[in-house]
Parts: structure tokens; C-alpha cells; sequence
């Protein structure tokens, strides 16, 4: 028993990052209908600009805020920069968009900071938490940052004017567009957004994973199984979608027998898979009717 | 009385295909005007190419400042409030919502707060349902949020395309009614687009009556609406 609720606990918390993946990915998602493949690269880029702070001398908390910034910013510069120019463009454009994003930022990080792994410090520790032998503080920081960024996402969708205007963009742009909104900044904010909500995702598994340009690969997947198993159209489905996940991979890694950590990333293509099969819209997702 | 909106040899493009063919027409401040036509006559085009949602050249006038090349969200910050064919609802938003959305590019929270519950006192089964999503209303109902979400923005011109389409008899004669009312006590000029001619006629005082893409007749509505020959050939009725 003790076993089971040991790998429920660990389960939410890398749960908490595929959520966090998923949330990001599916912020874009809704905004321009494609899945950002580079999402993790991203992500990964962040985490090393926040690690080349630290060196630098900068406390935790200092180059976590200040990456932060930078990621929302490079965020809104991709979209600027790269994916305002092919708005109107075919679909393969744009995927060939977000591959060619995906291997510029995966190589240039292994230019500058080569490719061997590198320690990443957690500001928590990784004693016991609360002296339980379940859970490592880590852990808890994970699911604790996790738990105040959705709360903070929450009431700023809710409960502000931009959020607000961000979903009405989303939801039916042109509708958006006569009543005054300016849809093409909300995208751009919505991928601001997403890149710092993948930098927080980045930044909390960079402990356990290691750091390294590669270290979002496997992260990725599991956002994206996450977001499929939750709907890539609801944001509160993605980030149950990513809890479920995070525990399932770790109920089956250690209740079946022969799944160490080689089955782990087949385990989430066979989740797409199923899901896609069995229910395309997902948990909480809307089925989507296009006219044509 | 000075025209409000000046629209001079409007042509309007859908890919290679040409929609209107060097349309003018003017619109008078505080009038209630209404464009009439048969199906693909070019009416929804007129509204939609004022607003710049479709590729168009001539001259587009409002308050004498040119239209021309603006984004169509800057376009309403002039003042002028678009219920799309189809509505336009945010469906999966709430009413209450949808109403924030109209005013969304107003600052003055206090006001904002005050036209939503003046909104409601137009339309008082909008405040029954103030928390239900959009989408569950019924079309009349939708019909009715459209128009209030538009005035939210305190507009000087509203553009209505085709307000009565799918509504009961006894809905479009209430919406008429508002729409009367909106006109004369909150000043805000209208330009609505109908295929139901008798209605339009007796709620409007100026009318045009489009054709392929081209005005063939204008004038005052109660003399379109007597002018039998008019009646027959554009308006069948």
C-alpha cells in the first residue's frame, strides 16, 4: 500500500509538468489550431538561460522570475517573427515552421552549452517532505508551484479584461475582431504565455531529468498525451489530462511487469493512440464541426 | 442634416469575383436607414465592406474621416458597432460575458457596470439569463444579445445584417420595436439590412434597394414602401 500511494504522489508530481506541458501546448492550440511541436525546445531554452543566470551568480529565485520574462517575451517574438508570416499559409508550412523552430533551438542550445548533462538546482531541497518518506520536498514544490500557477491562470481568464478578450479571440475571432479586439496580439500574447508557462515546467523537471538540450523530448510526449487524453480544446482537461498521465506512468512502470523506464514513452503513444481511437475529442473536449 | 456615413463607388472583390459594382449611398446622422435586396444582391457585402472584412476600393466616409485600410477592430473604435449575419454570439461564454465583450474596448468600468444593467432593462429575459452560456438562448434571445452587445460599445452607427432572419413573426416585431427605440432615445444611428422589405419599411425613414451589386433606387421609406412598381420588381411583395 505504501508502494501504491508512494507512486500516486510521484505520479502528480511529474503529473504537475505534463499538466504544464499540456496547458502550454494547448494555449496555442486554441489559438491558431496547430500543435507547437518546438513547445519543448522552448522550454528547454528557458531552463538553460536560467541555469546560465544562476552561473552568472544570480539567486534561485532572481533568474526564475527573470527567465520568466525573457521566455514571455521570446514567446511573443516567435509568433511575431515566424508564424504571423504564415497565418494564411498551407498546414505543411506551418508544421515545417515548427520543426524548422524545433531543431534550430534544440542545436543552438548544443552549440552554446554543449551537449553533456548538467546538474540543476532545486530551490525546496529533496529532504522528506513534511518528515513522510512519500513524497521529497521537490515534489511538493513541483505540485505546490503548479496548484498557484493554474489558480493564478484561472482568475485571469475569469476574471480580467484580457483574459477575457484572449478567450473571445479564440473562441470566434471575427466576432472578436467586431467588437474591437486586436485577435492577431492576442495570439501573440497567448504565445507569450505558453512559452512561460513551459519555461515554469522546464525549470521545476530540470532536477529530476537533468539538464540537457534533449531533456524535453519525453516531457513533451507526455504533454501532448496529456492534452489529447483531456481535449485539446479545454484547458481544465489538459491539466487533469496531465495529472492522470503522470500517474498512470508510474502505476504501470511499477505494476506491470517488463515496463522499466524503455517502455516508458511507448506507454504515451499507445495513450494517443487509444484516445484518438476511442474518443477523438477527449475527456472534456468539444467535438469540432467544420463546414466545408 | 449631415451625413454621418458617405460611401462613394463601393466595389468589392471575393477572390476574382466582383460583388458590388460602384455602390454610393449616404447615411444621415440620428437616421434609421435601411438597404434592401434580393438574395446575393450585395447587402451583407455593403456591411462587411465597411467594416473592411472583405477586399474593396472606393470611398468610405464616417463623420468625414476615411474607412479605407483601417483594421476591422480599429474601425470600432470609431464607433461603429457590426451584428453579423449569424450573430456573431460568443457561444460557449456567458450572457453576462458576452455583454463585458461588447464594451471591451471602453475604460470607464463604472459606466460599463451601468449599461449592462440599462441592457437589461431593455431586454429584461437577458438578465434572467445573465449566467447561462450564450449558446443555450434561444434565437430571438440571441438576437436580442447581438443588439445589446453592440450597443455596449455606446456606438454612433450600428450595422445590423439581417436581424429578423430565422426569428417568429411576433419576435421580429418586438425587436423592431428596440430597434425604434434605440434610434430615437439613445440617438444611435442605424443602417439595417433586411430581406423582410415590408418591416424594414415601416421602421426606417430613408431606404436603397440594391441590385447585383448596384443601388437602383433610393428615397424616403414610406415612398418606396407606396411606390407599387418598386414594390413588385425588387422588393416581391
Amino acid at each position: 500500500m505504501e508502494l501504491f500511494t508512494n507512486q500516486v504522489l510521484a505520479g502528480i508530481a511529474t503529473g504537475a509538468i505534463y499538466a504544464c506541458m499540456a496547458l502550454a501546448v494547448v494555449m496555442i492550440y486554441q489559438a491558431i489550431d496547430h500543435l507547437n511541436f518546438a513547445q519543448g525546445e522552448m522550454a528547454m531554452f528557458s531552463t538553460f538561460i536560467s541555469w546560465q543566470l544562476m552561473q552568472w551568480g544570480l539567486p534561485y529565485w532572481v533568474a526564475f522570475v527573470v527567465t520568466l520574462a525573457f521566455s514571455f517575451a521570446g514567446g511573443i517574438a516567435i509568433e511575431r517573427v515566424l508564424f504571423k508570416p504564415l497565418t494564411k499559409a498551407p498546414i505543411l508550412t506551418q508544421v515545417a515552421g515548427f520543426i524548422a523552430l524545433y531543431s534550430i533551438i534544440n542545436s543552438f542550445a548544443g552549440l552554446t552549452w554543449d551537449f553533456t548533462i548538467k546538474q540543476y538546482p532545486t530551490p525546496f531541497g529533496s529532504s522528506p517532505f513534511l518528515g513522510s518518506q512519500l513524497i521529497s520536498t521537490h515534489q511538493a514544490g513541483m505540485i505546490g508551484i503548479t496548484l498557484l500557477l493554474l489558480t493564478g491562470l484561472y482568475f485571469f481568464f475569469q476574471y480580467t479584461r484580457v483574459g477575457l478578450a484572449m478567450r473571445a479571440a479564440a473562441a470566434v475571432p471575427e466576432s472578436a475582431r467586431l467588437v474591437g479586439i486586436n485577435t492577431s496580439w492576442m495570439i501573440a500574447l497567448g504565445w507569450g504565455m505558453a512559452a512561460a508557462i513551459g519555461s515554469i515546467a522546464g525549470m521545476l523537471i530540470a532536477p529530476v531529468v537533468f539538464l540537457e538540450p534533449n531533456m524535453m523530448g519525453g516531457v513533451l510526449i507526455y504533454g501532448f498525451a496529456a492534452a489529447v487524453l483531456g481535449g485539446l480544446t479545454s484547458p481544465f482537461g489538459a491539466v487533469l489530462g496531465g495529472f492522470l498521465v503522470g500517474i498512470f506512468e508510474n502505476l504501470a512502470g511499477t505494476y506491470i511487469p517488463h515496463v522499466g523506464n524503455e517502455m516508458k514513452l511507448p506507454i504515451a503513444l499507445a495513450l494517443i493512440i487509444s484516445v484518438l481511437v476511442i474518443k477523438p475529442a477527449g475527456l472534456f473536449g468539444r467535438n469540432i464541426v467544420k463546414r466545408v | 442634416m449631415t451625413a454621418l456615413l458617405n460611401v462613394k463607388d463601393l466595389r468589392a472583390y471575393y477572390g476574382q469575383v466582383q460583388a458590388l459594382h460602384g455602390l454610393s449611398f449616404s447615411l444621415n446622422e440620428g437616421s434609421l436607414t435601411t438597404l434592401l435586396g434580393a438574395n446575393g444582391a450585395g447587402k451583407t457585402t455593403t456591411l462587411r465592406a465597411i467594416c473592411n472584412m472583405v477586399r474593396s476600393t472606393g470611398a468610405i466616409e464616417f463623420e468625414g474621416k476615411p474607412l479605407n485600410n483601417k483594421s476591422t477592430e480599429s474601425i470600432v473604435r470609431f464607433g461603429i458597432a457590426h451584428v453579423p449575419q449569424g450573430r456573431g454570439t460568443f457561444t460557449n461564454m456567458t450572457v453576462e460575458e458576452n455583454l463585458q465583450l461588447g464594451a471591451i474596448t471602453r475604460g470607464d468600468k463604472a459606466a460599463i457596470v451601468a449599461d449592462i444593467e440599462r441592457m437589461y432593462s431593455y431586454f429584461p429575459k437577458l438578465k434572467e439569463r445573465h449566467t447561462q452560456q450564450a449558446g443555450t438562448l434561444s434565437g430571438g434571445e440571441q438576437q436580442m444579445l447581438a443588439v445589446a452587445r453592440a450597443l455596449m460599445l455606446r456606438p454612433r452607427l450600428m450595422l445590423l445584417d439581417e436581424p429578423s432572419f430565422g426569428l417568429a413573426p411576433l419576435v421580429v416585431r418586438d425587436l423592431f420595436g428596440i430597434l425604434g427605440r434605440i434610434n430615437r432615445d439613445e440617438k444611435v444611428s442605424i443602417l439595417v439590412v433586411e430581406q423582410n422589405a415590408q418591416l424594414a419599411l415601416e421602421l426606417a425613414d430613408q431606404a436603397y434597394v440594391i441590385e447585383t451589386g448596384r443601388i437602383v433606387m433610393s428615397g424616403a421609406a414610406a415612398d418606396i414602401a407606396n411606390d407599387e412598381n418598386v414594390r413588385k420588381s425588387y422588393l416581391g411583395y
